[in-house]
């Protein structure tokens, strides 16, 4: 299977799947700006996406294009390296036109892992989870009411910094990303090529100011 | 005024590919700055050779930019300091009296250092049979009117047929991916008429070739245009990864 065993193939499976979690984040970052204009609304989206089977069929959906995603990022990383040989340089430069997110997406990525497992422990547990099984009083609040889980969770300043160093980590892996994925889709040349940066650019600061916001105005919201 | 320079030269030293190697230190004196760098190694060796000791072994040819045989990571470059220039089109004058100069080998699992700042780079070649030709006898060059290339298309042809296969793509990438050379070489035929029928054929044979010769897979980090001293530009791995996915589609 030309996915699996072809370097192309290899990265496009890592393109399709890295583009198709843009789109999510695209959806999750449109859903939490409800929360700002109201708290009501939002709740009513929660109770929307709980524990419905449509949420749950994609859920799984999600989950594997994460997996897929992740599982090909370490073994593309571990032929890359078996590729580079044992011997390092003792010195090296880095050209000026390479940009640091590409020489870091593995790690930038597994800090997006850290921060998701927080995020599950936050909210989907308290949230989607506590519906699946059943039990309701797995959180502080009733498993719908998100926005007091937002309300909660961004009134600790230390939750706020760690969104927002993951929300950084994330803005960096998504700015590589995006024009890369194009890259190895082969919709690039000379003049996309610049076009798509801008456009991958543009397009990752604003889901992840769409984040932050929600992020930085609960906090402030938690000090009046 | 001309520079006249004294440095010290921290070279790589190896016996074969299976040796652990090391790096040797020299003192060079009084070298000119109209020297060539590989004047320079001459000197050191002739030095060498006159004291009774081993020479230092680094590939070399035509030494005017063309051939792609010189190689040598300089100071954390391949082909140096210089952009657009192969190691054979730098001169000492880019160098400061009392510098240290690096200078080691391609190193990536796809080119074993034969011995010292010498690598073995015939997986190129073997990349280059797998399918870097067009099999059909196009014959003498005919009437340049007979079969019309636009000027965009013969321009980008060019560009991809300047790589000369020196290897610095897969010397400068993190990740030991010769994808600026093979889009390159699939490019420029991709891109001509007579090229094109077998476009699909070839990228698949190349680059599977080049994933059999345990390269690695391309992250786009961009490292390989910059370092290229024929600045090839990634857009081929672009048109090679188009040429690529739209081949296994067809399958």
């Amino acid at each position: 299977m030309w996915l699996s065993n072809s370097s192309i193939g290899r990265k496009v499976v890592m393109s399709v799947t890295g583009v198709a979690l843009v789109l999510f984040l695209t959806f999750h970052m449109s859903m939490n700006l409800v929360a700002l204009f109201s708290e009501d609304a939002y709740n009513m989206v929660c109770e929307f996406l709980g524990a419905n089977w449509y949420a749950l069929v994609a859920t799984v959906a999600l989950a594997a294009l994460f997996v897929i995603h992740i599982i090909y990022a370490f073994w593309l990383t571990m032929l890359n390296r078996k590729a580079r040989g044992s011997e390092r340089y003792a010195v090296s430069q880095k050209p000026k036109s390479v940009e640091w997110a590409s020489q870091n997406m593995l790690v930038l990525g597994i800090v997006v892992i850290l921060g998701l497992l927080l995020h599950f422990a936050n909210f989907w547990y308290k949230m989607q989870f506590a519906e699946i099984i059943g039990d309701h009083f797995l959180g502080e609040f009733g498993p719908t009411d998100g926005a007091a889980y937002i309300a909660y969770t961004f009134g600790c300043p230390v939750y706020v910094v760690i969104y927002l160093v993951w929300l950084l980590a994330l803005w960096f892996h998504l700015t590589h990303g995006f024009w890369s994925a194009m890259q190895t889709f082969g919709w690039s040349n000379k003049i996309w090529f610049e076009r798509w940066r801008i456009i991958g650019n543009v397009y990752s600061t604003l889901v992840v100011l769409g984040f932050a916001v929600v992020v930085v105005v609960y906090f402030f919201k938690s000090l009046c | 005024m001309e520079k006249i320079i004294s440095f010290t030269l921290k070279i790589w030293r190896q016996n074969g590919p299976k040796d652990k190697g090391h790096f040797d230190t020299f003192q060079m004196k009084d070298i000119p700055g109209d020297t060539s760098f590989l004047e320079m190694l001459d000197i050191l060796n002739e030095q060498l050779v006159s004291e009774g000791k081993e020479p230092v072994v680094f590939d070399h040819d035509c030494r005017e930019g063309i051939c792609g045989m010189c190689s040598l990571y300089i100071n954390g470059h391949p082909h140096g300091p210089a952009t657009g220039a192969t190691t054979c089109q730098i001169y000492m004058r880019r160098f400061n009296d009392g510098d240290t100069i690096t200078v080691e080998p391609w190193r990536s699992a796809g080119f074993p250092v034969i011995k010292d700042l010498m690598v073995d780079r015939s997986a190129y070649d073997k990349i280059m049979q797998a399918g870097g030709y067009v099999s059909v006898n196009t014959g003498a060059a005919q009437d340049a009117n007979a079969i019309l290339i636009p000027k965009t298309a013969a321009d980008e042809a060019m560009d991809a047929a300047s790589c000369i296969g020196c290897g610095a793509c897969v010397a400068a990438c993190k990740n030991g991916s010769a994808m600026l050379f093979v889009s390159a070489k699939v490019s420029q035929l991709a891109l001509l008429p007579q090229g094109k029928s077998e476009a699909a054929r070839r990228a698949k044979a190349m680059l599977a070739k080049m994933d059999e010769l345990g390269f690695g897979n391309c992250t786009n980090t961009r490292a390989c245009e910059a370092e290229c001293p024929k600045n090839v530009s990634i857009s081929n791995i672009a048109r090679l990864n188009r040429e690529f996915i739209k081949a296994k589609l067809k399958d």
